[in-house]
């Protein structure tokens, strides 16, 4: 599986309650959440986004609640992937448990710049800047979580395994 | 190589005899936990898998408490997608308006968790029973509904940071500063996916409801869960609350921490957590001249009776400033009478504060007390990221009860010791 876009880029300790503020959480369409999806930290971002872009992001991204309406937000966004140095815990699950491939980088997540064009290759697991030419190598997934992703979320897991 | 305490109670609902970080497990869960935000989403995967049943219908609650009494018409069809899935189920812990309270508070005063025990909660601060000595940790709500088919959820084993506390904290000083103290120390993500441990016999000296404002935060320095060591005050806590056995998990002492740190409790000011994070924290005599516009006194970090009684203690006899709205919220309903027949009450509204009926409301900027553009508050609840409790243009300052009550009636972030 591979993705590639132009990168939007954010800072460090991107929380939850920017992805999608709670004052859009009595709907869980994911139309409607990604229509709010990181307004409060970029009013821009929905008219920008481009099916198939990359999210950029420092530490700690997603830290905060546990709503899983935040990667679905991003995911229906169009977000192909997000890269980031390191992902809060409860995000890191959500986005593997609902399908959204999220990779962690560090060197990648500094260097990248707002507006380059990347190109991710899932399966190894490789970063490629196509606009600066230099290429990174993600952390892999674990085994286990290879499964999750591959049987297209945990319920789809869950279901084969019963 | 010796386990932490988090560590011997995943081994033990692994059905191993031992642990180590990083491994990844399944273990056995004790409670599944939900709110009327996360479950309806949770109920939507559940329903997905084709199950006529969930795992266990005593080991999962639903607790309707964000955006509840129904705030609007959306909300009360989300509230509504719980209620009727916990009927279709047979869900005995569903906690309608009149028993719901905040969902933290509410299952420790239920007596539905207790020390060992592994529980996830489609909610961030879950890990507040880590208090009680449990394995304690927020999840999504794929996780929950995957929790409630299963009965079972996977875990890496986390590393753990042990902090040593000693002494005992000065007037004024509890549970909320020491917590901002230690995330103001090692940072919004200084605990990323590890376990917070807390020893020692400052630990022991701290009162339940301090330990629960603590083990509640832990989430905000990135931590997988924060655990307390049990000892007499917990097992008289779970006596009187529970009817369910336990067991008490103790680190061995050869456990391995990637980091230790000693806290003098005796040391610590009360603090305060300046706009946008948790980590941005300042001591009282370091906090300026800032003006507010409202005071929150409640939420899962600090709706507890012990903080009902320090707010009563600042604001008897005291005015709210005129330009402050100061709402309190007691976190459940037991909560609630028992503030109302120890006179707390009475002297809230005589102070000019309101009183709300038990909801988590406007610590995620829900309802009961939003705040409008440039607006400013000071608050007992646990995050203060932008827009968390209303336009993205407001200020939320963290504090404990005693320095929200005490900048309700000075008008300003004060400590009781100013007024």
């Amino acid at each position: 599986m591979n993705a590639k876009g132009k990168v939007i880029k954010y800072g460090n300790n991107v929380d939850t309650d920017v992805i999608i503020p709670a004052r859009y959480l009595t709907t869980s369409d994911p139309a409607e959440l990604a229509s709010h999806c990181m307004e409060d930290l970029d009013e821009k971002f929905i008219s920008k986004v481009q099916k198939g872009d990359v999210m950029v992001a420092g530490r700690n991204f997603g830290c905060g609640s546990s709503r899983e309406h935040a990667p679905i937000a991003i995911k229906a966004s169009g977000i192909s992937c997000v890269i980031a140095e390191t992902f809060a815990r409860i995000f890191y699950r959500n986005s593997i448990n609902i399908g959204l491939p999220i990779i962690e980088c560090a060197e990648a997540a500094q260097d990248i710049k707002d507006g380059d064009e990347v190109e991710i290759d899932f399966d190894k697991g490789f970063i490629t800047n196509l606009t600066s030419g230099k290429t990174y190598q993600g952390q892999p997934f674990p085994e286990f979580m290879q499964k999750i992703i591959s049987a297209d979320g945990l319920i789809n897991f869950i279901k084969s395994s019963l | 190589m010796g386990m932490t305490m988090t560590q011997k109670i995943l081994a033990a609902h692994a059905g191993l005899d031992s642990v180590v970080p990083g491994q990844l497990i399944k273990a056995k869960l004790d409670m599944v936990l939900g709110n009327d935000i996360t479950s309806p989403v949770a109920i939507k995967e559940f329903d997905k898998v084709g199950l006529n049943s969930v795992f266990d219908i005593n080991k999962i609650a639903i607790v309707p408490d964000h955006f509840t009494p129904n705030k609007d018409i959306k909300s009360a069809e989300q509230v509504k997608i719980c209620r009727e899935f916990s009927k279709r189920m047979g869900i005995v812990n569903f906690f309608e308006v009149g028993q719901m309270g905040v969902e933290h508070a509410l299952l420790p005063e239920k007596g539905l968790v207790v020390p060992g025990d592994v529980i996830i909660g489609a909610d961030s601060h879950t890990c507040t029973y880590g208090a009680l000595g449990a394995f304690s940790t927020g999840i999504g709500s794929t996780d929950m509904a995957a929790g409630m088919a299963t009965g079972e959820a996977w875990f890496k084993v986390p590393e753990a940071i042990k902090f040593i506390l000693k002494g005992k904290p000065r007037k004024w000083v509890g549970g909320k500063d020491v917590i901002l103290h230690i995330i103001g120390m090692i940072g919004v993500d200084g605990a990323l996916y590890k376990s917070m441990e807390f020893i020692g016999d400052g630990a022991h000296a701290l009162s339940m409801d301090d330990r629960f404002t603590m083990a509640n935060m832990a989430i905000e320095a990135g931590a997988k869960n924060g655990i307390f060591e049990v000892d007499e005050k917990t097992k008289q806590y779970v006596e009187e609350h529970s009817v369910r056995s336990y067991t008490v998990y103790k680190a061995d002492e050869d456990a391995e921490y990637s980091e230790v740190f000693e806290i003098d409790l005796a040391a610590i000011k009360s603090t305060v957590a300046f706009p946008h994070l948790p980590e941005n924290a300042r001591t009282i005599d370091n906090v300026g001249d800032i003006k507010i516009d409202q005071v929150i006194i409640g939420s899962c970090t600090n709706g507890r009776i012990e903080d009902m009684r320090i707010a009563a203690e600042v604001l008897k006899g005291r005015k709210v400033h005129a330009d402050v709205r100061c709402i309190i919220i007691p976190a459940t309903q037991k909560i609630w009478k028992q503030a109302m027949n120890e006179g707390l009450f009475d002297i809230f509204i005589d102070a000019g504060a309101a009183i709300s009926t038990p909801t988590c409301g406007p610590c995620l900027g829900g309802h009961m007390g939003i705040l409008a553009k440039g607006e400013r508050a000071v608050s007992t609840t646990n995050r203060n990221f932008v827009g968390r409790m209303g336009h993205p243009e407001s200020e939320v300052y963290l504090a404990s009860p005693a320095i929200a009550a005490a900048s309700a009636i000075a008008g300003k972030i004060a400590g009781p010791d100013q007024l």
